[in-house]
């Protein structure tokens, strides 16, 4: 039975190296131990200038998102019996300016994601006294698995096209808008669809379909933004053929 | 170590990792993309060709022959097969993609992702058959 394993992580400290180098750490291996846990051992007990984000360490805050031999991974739920023997080899999130060591800066996300207007868009409130607004299961259901992004972004660090790319609004903030699309109670489709059919909306979208295969939460950013293609085509047919019923 | 810090507080030193134009070489599920991409122009060149096979059956039987005999030559076949190896792969990739992008709700309820695959496979088979059918017959 093995009792260590190697992380060899990504080091970039701005103030004296112009790009990440390789530093290894032998760091004890525990069945029990996620990625994360072996980054906090080498963080309390071996090097205390690594810096990475971390929070919950239950798959909810999104922060702990690195790429784990290549892959976009969540490494609060990666654990590392999964990578024996190693060395598994840890980086900070693919396409976006690294800070320091693992954290990436994610401004431009946030930026992208207030563009979509991910909140419930209403022409008219209607008054508290008339009660809440209602919904069925069934209407739940349509926009649920959508719902439940918790922004790790590792959909980004999958998406050859946000690499190539940089201003396509991306995979979380795309399912994100098509959650609200979807929701019984929003009216704001046509607000988002003005916004996502433009240059750096859906049709930037290839269909490489990694962002779904990456996605701790079964969101399925893939599948939203092909059925909003399919959305943005029928209004567009739509309005050729129908000039006057699409005002 | 660099001499000369470049970092202070005030002007923070990110560093972007730059894109290799090989990027889709770097996982098999980027290479899957673009060969599915790709073989779009297998799709393309059989396309052309039934226009061609066409265009000689209007100019009559001898220019039909001409036709035929020119598909027997062994650049023709090892094109073809390579094509239609492409075409295969095109139609069979997005045969297990279309559940994405489409979404089949009966009584409320998703149909399953497999169910859709299932019927795309159906449909290219009944049309198979139905070709193959017709050949026979002829």
């Amino acid at each position: 039975m093995t009792d260590t394993i190697t992380l060899a992580i990504a080091r970039y400290r701005p103030e004296r190296e112009a790009e990440p180098t390789f530093q290894e750490y032998e760091v004890p291996f525990r069945q029990d131990w996620a990625i994360l846990d072996a980054l906090n051992h080498v963080k309390d007990q071996l090097d205390g200038t690594l810096s990475f984000r971390w929070s919950c360490r239950m798959g909810v805050c999104g922060s702990c998102g690195m790429m784990v031999n290549g892959q976009p991974t969540l490494t609060c739920a990666a654990f590392l019996p999964s990578y024996l023997p190693g060395p598994i080899r840890v980086e900070a999130l693919r396409f976006f300016p690294i800070v320091r060591d693992l954290v990436v800066d994610i401004t431009d996300f946030m930026n992208k994601l207030k563009k979509v207007k991910p909140w419930i868009i209403r022409e008219e409130e209607k008054p508290l006294s008339e009660g809440e607004y209602l919904q069925t299961p069934n209407e739940l259901d349509r926009y649920k698995h959508h719902s439940m992004c918790i922004n790790c972004l590792l959909c980004y660090a999958a998406c050859p096209v946000i690499g190539l790319e940089p201003n396509f609004i991306g995979p979380a903030a795309i399912a994100l808008a098509q959650r609200y699309n979807m929701d019984s109670r929003d009216q704001g489709a046509a607000e988002r669809l003005s916004i996502l059919s433009g240059d750096e909306g859906m049709w930037q979208c290839t269909f490489v379909g990694e962002c779904t295969e990456v996605c701790p939460k079964g969101v399925d950013p893939a599948g939203a933004i092909q059925q909003y293609k399919l959305t943005g085509a029928t209004h567009w047919l739509k309005s050729v053929l129908l000039p006057w019923a699409s005002k | 170590m660099s001499s000369q810090p470049h970092y202070t507080a005030y002007h923070p030193k990110w560093y972007r990792r730059p894109v290799s134009v090989w990027w889709w070489l770097e996982r098999w599920p980027y290479t899957k993309f673009v060969l599915r991409e790709l073989t779009s122009l297998p799709v393309g060149y059989f396309a052309l060709l039934t226009l061609w096979q066409v265009r000689a059956l209007v100019e009559g039987e001898a220019a039909y022959n001409r036709f035929l005999t020119r598909l027997e030559s062994p650049a023709f076949v090892m094109l073809n097969i390579i094509c239609f190896a492409g075409v295969l792969f095109h139609a069979f990739t997005w045969f297990h993609l279309t559940p994405k992008a489409m979404v089949v709700r009966i009584f409320g309820k998703r149909l399953p992702d497999a169910f859709i695959i299932f019927l795309n496979y159906v449909g290219w088979i009944g049309l198979s058959a139905v070709i193959v059918l017709i050949w026979m017959r002829a």
